[in-house]
């Protein structure tokens, strides 16, 4: 069943500089319980898109198309309706670093505050408890509820947002980069915790990330964002080992492979920065980047086809199953 | 201080070590106040000193010789003179004037006025209530207006009512007290007789305690209303600006995300950190309640410590003055000294540093 469904989603910016496209037109669909991931640099619109579901974004930002929560339009909700879906029907793991957190209220009731906005009848006391048995369940001691955030380190911050995200049993949780600030064993437990709590509780997960190696980890399926756009989606562990578009293969190829000596002469990486999204390139945004380009890539820009079981890529080389690594 | 085994943060590892590294916290925190609060007491103290050693010599310097101001235009003979030196304690040497002034102001003995050739500890007593209930008063309401003003307006910049709160606001902030003063006795005494113009109380009024706080209540209205309206302005753009600085935190996002309603998120979110930079500014208004209403206080006859202030200068009545520079000073000294301690307990991240 689907749970979260983006339907032709487009998010421009106004800004002093003009209209700025941040998402072009995205189909992406979430099934209950499924963990998909979205890969991209930074500017690729990914966080728009994480953003976009709770209608988060700030005034300046035009949403046109569809998002579907259990069937319902959120961009169509009245302000009351949409306050209740928020954080019950779908939460965000936002980076916990720092900032996320409220600094000068204890993190208790920073946790149990959500409980006490969407359950009327919950008593101050109960939401305590049910605060101090999620820090329990992210795996700190509900002592910390008492502490002030800058008391925690930042993986136990991270773990606080966790705890946060779950106070209302929500059927969606998104994580917006939210291992990107932390050391990489404390990123591994994150990420372990995150796997467990989803698979444990049944919820449905997108996890934004630059990170392929934290997505690949996490997610069945992935789909990579490139200047505002789906160009890759599939099964996680074959999106990035045979990508089907150049973006993704030059994404995986950024990550060096620890103890390959080729790898540390021959970082890979992609040259070039992204595309200006006021002057973006005609035909295939990805183009001017891109190794394996041919004449067609400039006149037009490609769809999302099917390029294999379960794989979508908006690829021209590759839609006729020709190699994307040049 | 660091913690010699800092908290491991792996799962495994957390709950027998977080124990540890709270009662740690603690243990940090309590000889962390006692620094804490050394370090400012002791700053207090200098500036202290340093208000009591200048406003002795500033008068010195800038009043000329008593004797001659308290006998222009009339001939004194120069025994009369030296017998004038000689009562006021001005023959003796200046060292042991300035020692006497010292001692003296430590032990609340804080000399005679020449003006008045009473002890000036009794003159502060007796007007001290009626300056506290002026700018008290005032003070309170233009902390509020200004920052409840202060708080709506940054949370919607630009809109209508910022823009003309903001201007109203800087209109009466730039207005001159005296000329506002006046302008508010002419409205509201003269022309609509809806209050008195000058004084605290009328000679008139019964001397029973409702009568005499009804008739008290009813002078302090123009005073008051004057003085709020010049302040105000002052708390409302410190609020504002505030308020400005937090709005886009990212913790403001997630209270968004929670589900609460706009005003939660400003009232439950944003104003608490919003509030933390402007205590000490509201402590400075606290320590400025003693000397706040000068002008005030002269446009309305009012008779508090202001008063008394302009008429010493006017006289010169030098030890009056200096008295009152040293408790206008303090007084603003010990209100910072509160605001740091009081930081202490409501900013939970200067406990850390």
């Amino acid at each position: 069943m689907t749970l979260l469904e983006f339907k032709d989603l487009r998010v421009t910016y106004r800004g002093s500089r003009g209209r700025l496209p941040a998402v072009r037109g995205v189909d992406l669909a979430v099934d209950a319980g499924e963990t998909l991931g979205i890969a991209g640099e930074s500017g690729c619109g990914k966080s728009t898109l994480a953003m976009a579901v709770l209608r988060l974004l700030p005034k300046s930002a035009e949403v046109s198309g569809q998002i579907l929560l259990d069937g319902e339009d959120l961009l169509a909700m009245g302000w009351g309706r949409l306050r209740a879906v928020r954080w019950t029907g779908a939460s965000i793991v936002f980076q916990g670093a720092m900032h996320s957190l409220n600094a000068v209220q204890r993190i208790g009731r920073q946790i149990a505050e959500p409980i006490l906005v969407h359950e009327p009848k919950t008593t101050p006391a109960q939401a305590a408890k049910r605060a101090e048995a999620l820090l329990e369940r992210v795996g700190l001691p509900p002592s910390r509820a008492r502490s002030f955030p800058h008391e925690l380190s930042g993986g136990q911050r991270q773990r606080v947002m966790i705890a946060m995200a779950l106070a209302c049993d929500p059927d969606l949780l998104i994580a917006d980069e939210a291992t990107t600030a932390l050391d990489v064993m404390v990123q591994a437990q994150v990420l372990r915790l995150i796997s467990d709590l989803v698979r444990e509780r049944g919820v449905g997960l997108v996890m934004i990330s630059h990170d392929l190696s934290v997505l690949s980890a996490v997610c069945d399926r992935a789909a990579v964002m490139y200047a505002g756009r789906i160009v890759e989606q599939g099964p996680a562990h074959e999106v990035f080992a045979q990508a089907r578009h150049p973006y993704s293969a030059a994404l995986g190829a950024a990550f060096p492979v620890i103890g390959d000596p080729a790898a540390r002469m021959h970082p890979g990486g992609l040259a070039g920065d992204p595309p200006d999204p006021l002057r973006l390139p005609e035909g295939c945004s990805f183009r001017p980047r891109c190794a394996v380009a041919v004449e067609r890539c400039g006149a037009e820009s490609p769809e999302l086809l099917e390029v294999g079981a379960a794989r979508v890529s908006a690829c021209f080389v590759a839609q006729e199953g020709m190699p994307v690594v040049g | 201080m660091t913690d010699p085994l800092p908290p491991a943060d792996g799962a495994s590892t957390e709950a027998p070590s977080a124990g540890r590294a709270a009662r740690a916290v603690e243990r940090r925190s309590s000889t962390g106040f006692g620094r804490y609060l050394l370090k400012h007491v002791s700053g207090a103290a200098v500036s202290l000193l340093l208000v009591l050693f200048s406003s002795f010599f500033i008068f010195r310097l800038i009043a000329g010789d008593p004797i001659d101001q308290l006998t222009k235009e009339r001939p004194v003979s120069p025994e009369q003179r030296a017998a004038m030196r000689a009562e006021l304690g001005l023959d003796r040497p200046l060292w042991q004037q300035f020692w006497d002034y010292i001692t003296g102001t430590l032990t609340m003995d804080l000399g005679e006025s020449f003006q008045y050739r009473r002890p000036i500890f009794d003159l502060i007593v007796e007007r001290l209530p009626a300056t506290l209930l002026l700018s008290g008063t005032g003070m309170v309401l233009a902390v509020l207006l200004g920052f409840w003003i202060g708080t709506r307006s940054g949370w919607k910049q630009g809109s209508r009512f910022d823009k003309g709160q903001v201007a109203t606001g800087l209109v009466l902030y730039s207005a001159p007290t005296f000329w506002l003063g006046m302008i508010v006795i002419l409205v509201f005494a003269r022309y609509l007789g809806l209050f008195p113009v000058n004084g605290m109380r009328s000679p008139s009024t019964p001397p029973d305690f409702w009568s005499q706080a009804v008739d008290i209540g009813h002078h302090l209205v123009l005073p008051v209303l004057t003085y709020t309206a010049v302040v105000y302005a002052g708390y409302l753009m410190i609020m504002r600006s505030s308020i400005l600085d937090e709005i886009g935190s990212d913790y403001l996002t997630t209270a968004r995300a929670k589900g609460l309603r706009d005003d939660e998120v400003r009232q439950k979110h944003a104003v608490p950190n919003a509030l933390l930079p402007t205590v000490t500014l509201v402590f400075l208004a606290l320590g400025s309640v003693v000397n706040g209403s000068i002008v005030t206080e002269t446009v309305f006859s009012w008779p508090g410590l202001g008063t008394l202030f302009v008429n010493a200068i006017f006289y010169p009545d030098r030890p009056v003055l200096q008295a009152l520079f040293v408790l206008f000073s303090s007084s603003t000294i010990v209100a910072v000294l509160c605001a740091e301690i009081l930081y202490w307990f409501i900013d939970p991240r200067i406990r850390r540093s």
